[in-house]
């Protein structure tokens, strides 16, 4: 019981931030019509592809010089593959979104 | 840590502004996204948001010895990222908007593919002290990659249905083990060499649990696991942004995944089911098969009479279900609609939430045949009008048109909220055959005394009336 309060008190500011936006997004989302369900739920999964600056980190910070050496090149390619996931994820969403709510858009009179 | 030992220079403070300044957007963009005016808007917004945050990490994002990315690895990075971005966008252009479902499952694969690689790469790296929230990003990433997989070969038709009683023991026994090696990993005492092997068998075993919890789940039931799935690849991201203290990653990632959430939870309470129930999948599992009711007489219609019933009446409901999305008729539905409006009939849509295998499918569906969005109307504002409703046209949908919902308590739909088509004055039913629905139970519409049957493909029997309304 200590160990998770210690827990909660070293980690008090993320806690505190996990809380309001959670709290943020139940507020944002709770009274959207369902026309707009699918582009929402396609806009958001182009906006958890946010893991991409985690690929950059990774690949950025490779050491390229000393590749042969424990998993530097395994987790190279690995970091590459994330990073291309997560373009896919973000490109593809934000451009599939764009289109969806463009054929919502011109039927408007 | 190490960063409080060195000197902060402008460009972190710059960096961590951006990454401010992304969140907000993300923020700003969702909800824009939220009301149909603005949600084009919005969506570039966050697009913005979006680019800002990974060129800012390109030119300022400095590692733990203060060294910024140098020209060979931005090179790489680059070229990754035009590979990619080339390749989403083409195809997020070309696909057709009928392959929509199988597409936001697709691009929702790779965000929780993306999001499993970082956490598998950061576990090993020593630098990494938070071992709870890199295993955790590991595990929701690989069972959203999965389990998005498995979704889309469901909606594209390559996956069927499997359900036995085993499975969710199996399931509960595969989340069992997943916790335990959690729990080992983090507390366990084992070389750090045994230590990185159990990381890849909890990433298969991941892997598995994603294949076997989605697969269960029958069609009816998939705009819940598509949105809860989208929901995992947010906190998927989140946990990898704890790892790097990336603010953008961490708010990102549990807004999406708040928003995800709350889209579930509107998709199950739209069926009347908890999320367990979803889940455990015991639907049509149980023995429940509502009352023996006597059933009247299926009375079928001609096209021809059908035509005339439709052409002379004042207010026409359509209600579109997957059955549509199936025979690919929207454009033929659109055309009737046309051909009914230049007529002097009223043309509405009843849209229920959960009508296709998607939130929203059946709004994506009609858009696409140019049908305009204001004709589309919620199940709750259409319900009260039914009663002044001439026809009703049922295209393909059943459980969702099922009276047993509201009458018969011991129906396994009994709660679920339905449209009231059964309150009109006329129901015309197209359907392929007096197969069940999904939930596989009686539909005691079909034998209304005012219901109709016309038989056969929603694409032919579509095509048909709109041939005899151009005669008429």
């Amino acid at each position: 019981m200590e160990s998770v309060l210690q827990f909660f008190y070293a980690n008090k500011e993320a806690i505190f931030i996990i809380a309001l936006t959670i709290f943020l997004g139940l507020e944002v989302i709770s009274n959207v019509p369902s026309v707009l369900h699918t582009p929402l739920m396609s806009g958001a999964n182009a906006i958890s592809g946010v893991i991409i600056i985690g690929g950059i980190i990774l690949v950025g910070h490779a050491d390229l010089a000393n590749l042969g050496e424990g998993s530097n090149l395994l987790n190279l390619i690995l970091g590459i593959f994330a990073l291309l996931f997560g373009t896919l994820n973000v490109i593809g969403g934000f451009v599939v979104t764009d289109r969806m709510l463009e054929m919502f858009k011109k039927k408007k009179k | 840590m190490t960063m409080d030992t060195l000197n902060i220079t402008n460009g972190d403070i710059i960096l961590e502004f951006i990454y401010l300044l992304s969140a907000l957007l993300f923020v700003y963009g969702l909800k824009l996204l939220s009301s149909p005016d603005s949600a084009r808007r919005g969506n570039l917004w966050a697009g913005a948001g979006m680019i800002m945050a990974m060129i800012a990490t390109m030119v300022l994002h400095r590692n733990g010895e203060g060294e910024g990315i140098k020209g060979a690895n931005l090179a790489i990075i680059l070229g990754a990222i035009a590979f990619g971005g080339v390749i989403g966008a083409v195809v997020a252009r070309r696909i057709k908007m009928t392959a929509m479902p199988q597409l936001v499952s697709f691009f929702n694969a790779t965000g929780g593919a993306a999001s499993a690689l970082v956490a598998l790469i950061e576990f090993s790296n020593p630098e990494n002290q938070s071992g709870l929230v890199t295993l955790l990003g590991l595990i929701i990433g690989s069972i959203a990659f999965s389990g998005s997989m498995i979704a889309y070969g469901k909606l594209n038709g390559n996956v069927k249905d499997l359900f036995t009683k085993w499975l969710t023991y199996i399931n509960l026994l595969i989340l069992a083990g997943i916790v335990f090696l959690l729990l080992f990993i983090l507390f366990g005492h084992a070389p750090a060499e045994t230590k990185q092997t159990l990381v890849y068998i909890l990433l298969a075993v991941s892997l598995i649990y994603g294949i076997s919890f989605v697969i269960p789940i029958g069609g009816a039931d998939m705009p819940v696991v598509i949105s809860l799935l989208n929901s995992f690849t947010g906190i998927a991201a989140a946990m990898a942004g704890f790892i790097y203290q990336n603010q953008a990653m961490i708010l990102g990632g549990i807004f999406v995944g708040a928003a995800g959430m709350i889209l579930t939870l509107l998709m199950c309470k739209a069926m009347n089911r908890s999320l367990i129930n979803v889940i455990i999948g015991a639907f049509g599992g149980g023995g429940a098969e509502g009352l023996d009711r006597e059933k009247g007489i299926v009375k079928e219609i001609s096209a021809t009479d059908a035509a005339v019933m439709l052409n002379y009446s004042s207010k026409v409901v359509i209600v579109p279900g997957y059955g549509l999305a199936v025979a690919q008729a929207q454009h033929i539905c659109s055309e009737m609609d046309e051909l009914l409006e230049a007529n002097g009939v009223e043309v509405k849509y009843a849209i229920h939430p959960v009508a296709g295998r998607m939130p929203g499918h059946m709004n994506v569906l009609l858009a696409e045949a140019d049908v305009p969005y204001e004709k589309l109307v919620e199940m709750d504002e259409i319900n009260p009008d039914m009663s002044k409703t001439d026809v009703v046209v049922v295209i393909g949908a059943n459980d969702v048109v099922n009276p047993a919902a509201l009458d018969d308590p011991s129906s396994p739909i009994y709660g679920m909220p339905i449209i009231r088509v059964h309150e009109a004055k006329n129901v015309i039913v197209m359907k392929r055959g007096m197969g069940k629905g999904y939930a596989a139970i009686e539909n005691y519409l079909f034998y209304n005394d005012n219901t109709r049957m016309f038989f056969g493909s929603a694409k032919d029997s579509l095509q048909k009336l709109v041939s005899e309304i151009k005669a008429l």
